[in-house]
């Protein structure tokens, strides 16, 4: 069971996908909570440059046998990661590239003319995307 | 000719065509003209025509009378269900779909058509519909309709309703009566139409409609309709699309609609004998044409960009929900720039045609949409990656170095994920790409070349990969390292493969792409099946027979033997040059499959391959040592899986190894799906089968099932006289049963982790519950 978010910068949620659904408000209720950490690591990294290496924020906090990642883009965006703490097989880098990844597939939404900042996310191949990646972690 | 039986609604079609046929009124023979005007509306080939009229016997008799006539046209019918024009199929073919004439010759003739037809037509609904009208036409600029009630209807203007261009198949008949009726309904109203700005954008629909239609008649002889989807012009199915077809008239009388029409006009020529009925999303060269044409009205240059806003602009007046639209540029822009290229332009706007007229949106951008790369020949790589069944686009490469070296290895046909292997297939197309599957160093090599390709779509790491296949050399390397002919490489897959398995299933799934694709039909929704490989059944079994072993219950020593079926008995397997091969896909599979597998089979895999491989080469026909190998792995196997099915199979086996492995296969690919330990010791097995297969096969096998049995019995120690291999053998026997033990502790660990964490699922639900009254302060 793993979750993935995607949050604007105002906080609220653009994009949630759920595997499997049940316990979704779980995990809700745990993204929310995980934003205040989120908040605070980037207000420690200041105004420092943003690479890459800094837009993960990395494991936020485990708790409840849930391991919770999170990930900053230049804008603000939050990427957060749910994943259940018995798969133990997943490991940090590949939580990095599964960011990447959304990165990436968020950049791609972006350049499409039709999609207004702020929306909630509807596109199919992203859908596909976070599918296929869910799949992996659970 | 032999009489022909209709049913009634053939007959009353019959009739009432006959009747239209029947210009000077003889009530016996129908003009050779309006027939010839008729079989040509019925977009068959010329020849097909001529094959036609000799059966029917009206080159015989020189006129077409009403027996000739029926027979013609049930022919006709015949021939556009693509059945071969045969006289017994006259009779013979039992519900043959009425003949489909493309354009409404004359309103009679919709209108029968339209009586026949099942659907109900609304003509209220379509009133307000018109169709679009090429204002071409009104301009006159679509001349040459042979027709007379085309020209009729060119004559006023909108009515003239294109008779979609119907694919024999199927579109219902329904549709061009839509269309008939439509064109019926005087456009005045069209002209009343105020069409702001979609107006002009509109235009070309309708023009591509009018103007397939009044194309002249001579080309639609020879051209069947392409496909539905092809039809844009159809509006086939949907009479909702229609309305909004109906964009214009007014505005298509402006501008872009003279330019329009006429390039519609020469592009629906062009387009009905060019089209390719075999795929629906080619865009014809008078659709081209068109769409070049809108694009240099946003954008002057042909080979520059129409930025995002323009191209959003532009789209949104197609009146496509914004989502849709979202949708269509995300297929569209293949290299996720946020402009368009004149090929994406054109593939965007054959889209929305498409959608416009009723057909849904593909999950992928089809190949024959895809922008044409520069660097490629052959070009077309699959934006979307949809986990693993993507289709394959065109391979742009002719020869894929990288697969080479795999190439036979069989992939499992159960394992839908080993895009490794099938990628390592190479013997079923030319793939040019290179592209390793398997990613040997493979993780960061394909980072890499992720990272090179930013610009191209994420979602599919593999379109990199298969746009630039002479960029990339490490692609090369990668494939030549990812190549079994070692059996390092495959530790090497392994391990890339085990933390990172999306890449290689991605690329795996690009080279599969490539692969499968070569021009074949772009609806494919999933991944076009691997090729068959040759040893298929080889190596598929072997590995299958793997996973059985694995499943094989511990403790059978007699199923010891049969149990490890797989790995063994498969010598006498005639393709088993493939061994390696067989390895790498068994270890793709292996990997694919698991990706959490523990890590730690990997490291003792390919050492155990590594091994056997060396005493493959290094030992030819000891039977001893396939003794050994095939009782090693019932050890091990047996440890860890039942399988009494293995054992029987084993038992059974007597020179048709093949045959016994392939039930075999059967149970352990079910076995294999099943266990999450068969992963890992696939790989071995297969290399002690590859080393099987190399060795001779018959006297050995029966040698070695006796051995076995022998062996067997003394399974914890394998006494070898034969030396080092024998120790290496059991040296990775070992290993193998302790990855096998770790395995099985990691299972039941796992097992518990599961059990603890659904109770607290439990008792977080209970406070959830109890805290759900307070949830509303």
């Amino acid at each position: 069971p793993s979750q993935c978010d995607l949050l604007c910068s105002q906080n609220y949620p653009l994009y949630i996908r759920s595997v499997p659904t049940e316990n979704e408000l779980k995990f809700h209720y745990t993204v929310h909570t995980s934003l205040d950490v989120v908040d605070e690591k980037i207000s420690a990294m200041g105004k420092a440059l943003v690479d890459q290496r800094e837009l993960y924020l990395g494991l936020l906090y485990p708790t409840e046998d849930y391991k919770v990642y999170g990930y900053v883009t230049n804008s603000k965006v939050k990427f957060v990661m749910v994943v259940d703490s018995s798969n133990t097989a997943l490991r940090d880098n590949e939580i990095r590239s599964m960011f990447r990844k959304l990165h990436n597939s968020y950049t791609d939404i972006m350049c499409n003319p039709f999609y207004n900042p702020g929306d909630r996310i509807h596109s199919r191949a992203f859908d596909t995307m976070v599918n296929s990646m869910m799949m992996q972690v659970c | 000719m032999e009489g022909v039986t209709l049913s009634e609604a053939e007959q009353r079609y019959y009739c009432d065509l006959f009747s239209y046929c029947d210009t000077e009124s003889t009530k016996k023979v129908a003009s050779n003209g309006r027939v010839l005007e008729l079989f040509r509306a019925a977009q068959l080939p010329n020849d097909v025509v001529m094959q036609i009229m000799e059966l029917c016997g009206a080159t015989r008799l020189g006129y077409f009378g009403r027996s000739q006539f029926y027979i013609a046209l049930k022919l006709v019918a015949v021939a556009q269900s693509g059945l071969p024009l045969r006289v017994e199929s006259l009779n013979t073919v039992k519900d043959l779909p009425l003949p489909r004439f493309v354009v409404s010759k004359n309103e009679q003739e919709s209108r029968h058509t339209a009586l026949y037809s099942s659907d109900a037509e609304n003509p209220a609904s379509y009133s307000g519909v018109i169709p679009p009208p090429p204002p071409g036409r009104i301009q006159g600029k679509k001349g040459s309709v042979s027709h007379d009630a085309v020209q009729q209807r060119t004559s006023t203007d909108q009515q003239e309703s294109t008779s979609p261009i119907v694919s024999p198949q199927q579109s219902p008949p329904t549709s061009p009566h839509t269309w008939r009726k439509h064109n019926r309904h005087p456009s005045g109203g069209n002209n009343e139409r105020p069409l702001a700005g979609p107006g002009p954008f509109w235009a070309p629909f309708s023009e591509v409609q009018p103007g397939s239609s009044t194309s002249s008649d001579p080309i639609w002889s020879g051209h069947s309709p392409p496909p539905h989807q092809e039809n844009w012009v159809s509006f086939a199915d949907t009479p909702p699309t229609s309305a909004l077809l109906a964009m214009h008239p007014a505005s298509v009388q402006d501008q872009t609609t003279v330019r329009t029409v006429a390039s519609a006009t020469t592009a629906n020529e062009i387009r009905r004998q060019s089209s390719s009925y075999d795929d629906p999303w080619k865009i014809t060269d008078e659709q081209r044409q068109y769409y070049v044409n809108q694009f240099k009205t946003i954008q002057p240059d042909l080979n520059g960009f129409i930025p995002g806003s323009a191209a959003k602009e532009f789209f949104t007046k197609s009146k496509l929900p914004i989502l849709e639209l979202s949708h269509i540029w995300e297929l569209s822009d293949f290299d996720k720039d946020g402009a368009l290229t004149l090929d994406e332009f054109c593939a965007a706007f054959h889209l929305v045609v498409a959608r416009k007229n009723g057909y849904d949106l593909p999950e992928k951008l089809p190949e024959s949409l895809m922008p044409k790369l520069i660097d490629l020949e052959d070009s077309t790589v699959i934006p979307v990656v949809s986990e693993v069944g993507e289709q394959t686009g065109e391979v742009g490469y002719s020869g894929s170095p990288a697969e080479a070296p795999p190439s036979k290895s069989p992939s499992m046909p159960s394992l839908n994920q080993t895009w490794p292997e099938l990628n390592q297939s190479s013997e079923d197309t030319a793939i040019v790409h290179p592209v390793p599957i398997r990613m040997t160093p493979s993780k960061i090599h394909m980072q890499e070349m992720e990272l090179k390709r930013t610009g191209s779509d994420h979602a599919n790491p593999t379109s990199p990969l298969l746009v630039k296949p002479s960029d990339l050399p490490e692609e090369n390397k990668m494939g030549s390292s990812v190549k079994f002919t070692s059996g390092n490489t495959v530790t090497d897959g392994y391990s890339s493969s085990d933390s990172y398995t999306s890449d290689p299933e991605q690329i795996g799934n690009a080279v599969t792409r490539q692969r499968s694709h070569s021009g074949t039909s772009p609806d494919n929704t999933a991944p076009p099946p691997p090729p068959p490989r040759p040893h298929a059944s080889h190596s598929r079994s072997s590995s299958l027979d793997m996973n059985r072993s694995f499943s094989v219950t511990p403790g059978q020593q007699q199923a010891g033997v049969v149990a490890y079926p797989p790995a063994v008995p498969p010598r006498p397997q005639p393709s088993q040059g493939a061994g390696p091969h067989v390895h790498r896909s068994v270890d793709a599979d292996g990997l694919i499959a698991h990706t959490s597998t523990s890590p730690q089979q990997i490291p003792e895999q390919p050492n155990f391959a590594d091994f056997s491989q060396f005493e493959a080469f290094a030992v030819s026909g000891v039977n001893k040592e396939e003794e050994d190998e095939i009782e090693t792995h019932p050890e091990v196997l047996q440890v860890e899986k039942p399988s009494d099915s293995a054992s029987s199979l084993r038992v059974a086996k007597a020179d048709g190894r093949v045959e016994d492995k392939a039930p075999a296969n059967v149970p352990s690919s079910a076995g294999k799906g099943t266990t999450p330990l068969a992963p890992p010791p696939k790989p071995i097995r297969r290399r002690l089968k590859s080393e099987d297969e190399l060795r001779p096969e018959a006297e050995e096998h029966t040698q070695k099932t006796g051995v076995i049995a022998a062996v067997l019995a003394s399974q914890p120690s394998i006494p070898r006289s034969v030396g080092k291999d024998k120790k290496a053998i059991q040296a990775s026997i070992r290993r193998n049963k302790e990855t096998n033990t770790v395995l099985a502790r990691l299972n039941s660990e796992l097992q518990q982790q599961l059990k603890d964490v659904l109770e607290e699922r439990i008792s977080l639900e209970v406070q959830l519950e109890q805290l759900r009254p307070f949830s509303h302060l």
